[in-house]
């Protein structure tokens, strides 16, 4: 058998795992690591500017292509950058693995040099982690982080690994473990077939139904299954902000994402449903607002891989523990197999009544103002690319507008921090995409607030010649805040105002690419189709849009689904 | 409701913290905690009290079997079940109170194991509700010193938590 030291196992399990790029950042405790990176070929490492992008981009990159994220980071500084990048993708359930390096095991208690205590930091933000005591356990560690990190509900997985498990001259035989066996953990059990069966009757029975379906859909694979069903039943689909993509923005039957700034019907819709056909969704407060006075009619059906989702914040009449592809794939089998259809006018009606919201409130903003709306941007920004793009954001109004205003067709296109609202995730998150599809049109929709938080990555895409397009909704301000500040403060605007921001133009010209500023509605257009005809460049948007904007439907606090401000003066 | 959950996980450094870890980052209390490895040293026994409604005690349970190092979860409240807590107790025991406590004590079926000339020390097992009867009777204000082992439990009959 072959013969490798601590870090050469680490590299080669990589290998075998089918691992193609590492990001990353080296320091004192993953040099040996490092140094075995450096002496082969197949893994490629990605060097970022800060940790935090390492696992912002190892996140992108696993959510536009389903495999898992990559990471390796030093120990102390390095791991600490991490950890908001750890806590985006767990909140959002993203599969990820986490190299961290660690002092010597005998220093460990020590206070040693760059010593933090990884396996403790990252505890309640990881799905597992391993700390390495025996580099012979080290492909079997590799092994099972991938296993847990991949399946059930997917999440990081940190492997903390102190620098004398990796010394190049203790050499250990080597072999990657085919399999996995660890009775403590068995994800992914079939859903109750008298479940699917109840489901599928409510779902016939159900007079004014709603298919609600979020990440579960994107991360499972399961949106075929979802179209088929959807369609087979004629029913109206609403996405959460997760969830986006998961059925086609553009068929008649979707009604547009749901909650705190989901459409007037989608919410409407909800409020008055009599069955509510969760789908890979959590309930989660940003779409429920508050849960006493949510769906007052409805009976919940809700499908999930993670049997602690189902009943914790709204109970389930019929819950169904399975992964989507699963249970959906189920269903439509039994549909086919009975022919049963559900009540056709009954849902006629319903149709007419939910057409009606959506003539009455749909999605509109004011036009034909001197300074640019946002949502004019995105709309653009939806032409330009002809709804093809992968499109990344931030967190703020600039995050809701493109929610609201880009009609995602396909799974995996839409790609935001919905569960913990990083701002600095969208830049990062870009590079991933871009690093997984070279060939593919990458947006980063940002604000001038959030793009500062990890600006420093233009450094990164010049390196590695990423051709992102960023479109900076430059409103001057934290916008979202403002927003807030206007609603429930009288407009005392505390410290969301952004004083002093740099000549973006100059600064992305500094790092060797190419910028453009534009202020003017008629340049809009033309400047975005030239942006995107630089097909090897990255260019930096910087769009200054109305400060004043509001993003709308917007939830009114502590309401119910249908408690919603439409405009600054109107509400439901 | 008080509850009595039981938890069978592996024996591996790290598992402890993160069964508590838990409670503490979701908001779940721990009145008691007790934790042994088992006559497989493979696993542990974890067994903790704590308050909550049925929907709370589902979460708990739920967020328990998620972790995985915990290879089986129950709530030993939901059946018929022994519980028993172990106590160590020093009191003030002068004059008229010496024979007063060994009364009270062997009422209680727990035991003097250590004796000077102005202490007792009691050892007593029972329910949780048997030691608070027993401090109760000597009178708080006897009492030195309480230590507690928290409570352990197991179900009655053939049910057994393993495998
Ligand atoms: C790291 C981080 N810090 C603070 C916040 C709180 N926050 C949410 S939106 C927002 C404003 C974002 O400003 P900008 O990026 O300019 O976007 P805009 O709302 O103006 O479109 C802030 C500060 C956050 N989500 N993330
Ligand atoms: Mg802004």
């Amino acid at each position: 058998m072959e013969q490798l030291s601590g870090a050469e196992m680490i590299i080669r399990c990589l290998q075998d795992e089918g691992v193609e790029y590492v990001f990353g950042y080296p320091g004192g405790a993953v040099l040996h690591i490092y140094d075995a990176l450096f002496r082969q070929k197949q893994v490629k490492h990605v060097l970022v500017r800060h940790e935090q992008a390492a696992t912002h981009m190892a996140d992108g990159y696993a959510r536009a292509t389903g495999k898992p994220g990559v990471v390796l980071v030093t120990s102390g500084p390095g791991a600490t950058n991490a950890v908001t990048g750890i806590a985006t993708a767990y909140m959002d359930s993203i599969p990820m693995i986490v190299l961290s390096g660690q002092v010597r095991s005998d220093w460990i208690g020590d206070d040693a040099f760059q010593e933090t205590d990884m396996i403790g930091v990252s505890r309640p933000i990881v799905k597992h982690s391993f700390s390495v005591r025996d580099a012979r356990d080290i492909p079997e560690i590799i092994k099972k982080a991938f296993f847990i990190a991949t399946t059930g509900r997917p999440g990081p997985v940190l492997i903390d690994i102190p620098k004398d498990k990796t010394a190049p001259s203790v050499k250990f035989p080597y072999e990657y473990p085919k399999k996995v066996k660890m009775r403590s953990y068995n994800p992914a059990v079939r859903g109750h077939s008298g479940q699917i069966r109840k489901a599928v009757d409510a779902l016939l029975e159900a007079r004014r139904p709603v298919i609600y379906t979020g990440g579960g859909v994107i991360q499972g694979e399961a949106s075929a299954q979802l179209v088929e069903l959807a369609r087979m039943l004629g029913y109206p689909v609403t996405n959460t902000l997760m969830g986006l993509g998961g059925y086609p923005a553009t068929d008649r039957q979707f009604i547009g994402m749901l909650g705190m700034h989901g459409t007037y019907e989608a919410n409407m819709s909800m409020h008055h449903a009599d069955v509510v056909f969760a789908v890979g969704a959590r309930f989660d407060d940003r779409v429920t607002s508050n849960t006493k006075k949510f769906c007052p009619d409805a009976r919940f059906i809700h499908i999930d891989v993670d049997p602690a989702s189902i009943s914790k914040n709204i109970r389930a009449d019929v819950p169904i523990v399975g992964t989507a592809e699963q249970v959906l794939s189920d269903m439509i089998a039994l549909l086919r197999q009975t022919g049963e259809k559900p009540d056709a006018k009954a849902l006629e009606a319903w149709w007419k009544q939910i057409d009606d919201w959506r003539q009455v409130h749909g999605l509109r903003y004011e036009r034909g103002s001197e300074l640019l709306k946002p949502q004019q941007v995105i709309e653009t920004l939806y032409s330009v690319t002809k709804g093809d793009a992968f499109v990344t954001s931030d967190v703020g109004q600039h995050q809701m507008f493109a929610a609201q205003y880009y009609k995602f067709d396909k799974p995996r296109r839409w790609i935001n921090s919905g569960g913990l609202g990083t701002m600095g995730f969208g830049l990062p998150a870009a590079m991933g995409v871009a690093m997984a599809y070279p060939d593919a049109t990458v947006a980063c929709v940002t604000g001038e607030g959030s793009i500062q938080m990890n600006i420093q990555e233009l450094s990164t895409c010049k390196q590695y010649e990423l051709p992102v397009k960023v479109i900076n909704l430059n409103n001057q301000s934290l916008g979202m805040v403002r927003q807030w500040q206007d609603m429930q403060y009288e407009g005392r605007h505390s410290h969301s105002y952004m004083e002093s921001l740099p000549d973006f133009v100059k600064l992305v010209e500094a790092y060797g690419h190419v910028g453009m500023k534009v202020t003017k509605i008629a340049d809009l257009e033309p400047a975005m189709k030239e942006a995107f005809k630089l097909k090897d460049r990255l260019v930096f948007m910087d769009i200054y849009v109305d400060p004043e904007e509001h993003v709308y439907p917007m939830h009114i606090g502590d309401g119910s689904m249908r408690d919603m401000w439409l405009s600054k003066t109107q509400r439901t | 409701m008080r509850r009595i959950i039981s938890i069978l996980m592996e024996n591996e450094p790290g598992a402890l913290s993160r069964v508590v870890g838990l409670f503490s980052q979701r908001g779940y209390n721990i009145d008691t905690l007790t934790v042994a490895p088992t006559e497989d040293a493979t696993l542990s026994r974890l067994t903790l009290t704590t308050l909550g409604d049925d929907q709370k005690i589902e979460q708990i349970t739920k967020q328990l079997n998620k972790l995985v190092e915990v290879v089986k979860v129950v709530d030993l409240t939901e059946g018929a079940h022994i519980e028993r807590e172990l106590m160590l107790i020093k009191m003030k025991a002068t004059g008229a109170q010496r024979a007063e406590i060994k009364r009270t004590t062997d009422i209680f079926r727990g035991q003097i194991v250590d004796v000077t000339g102005t202490v007792y020390t009691v050892q007593l097992a029972g329910t949780t509700d048997k030691l608070d009867a027993f401090i109760h009777a000597i009178g708080e204000d006897q009492v030195l010193e309480v230590v507690r082992s928290g409570v352990s439990g197991i179900a009655r009959g053939e049910k057994v938590l393993s495998l």
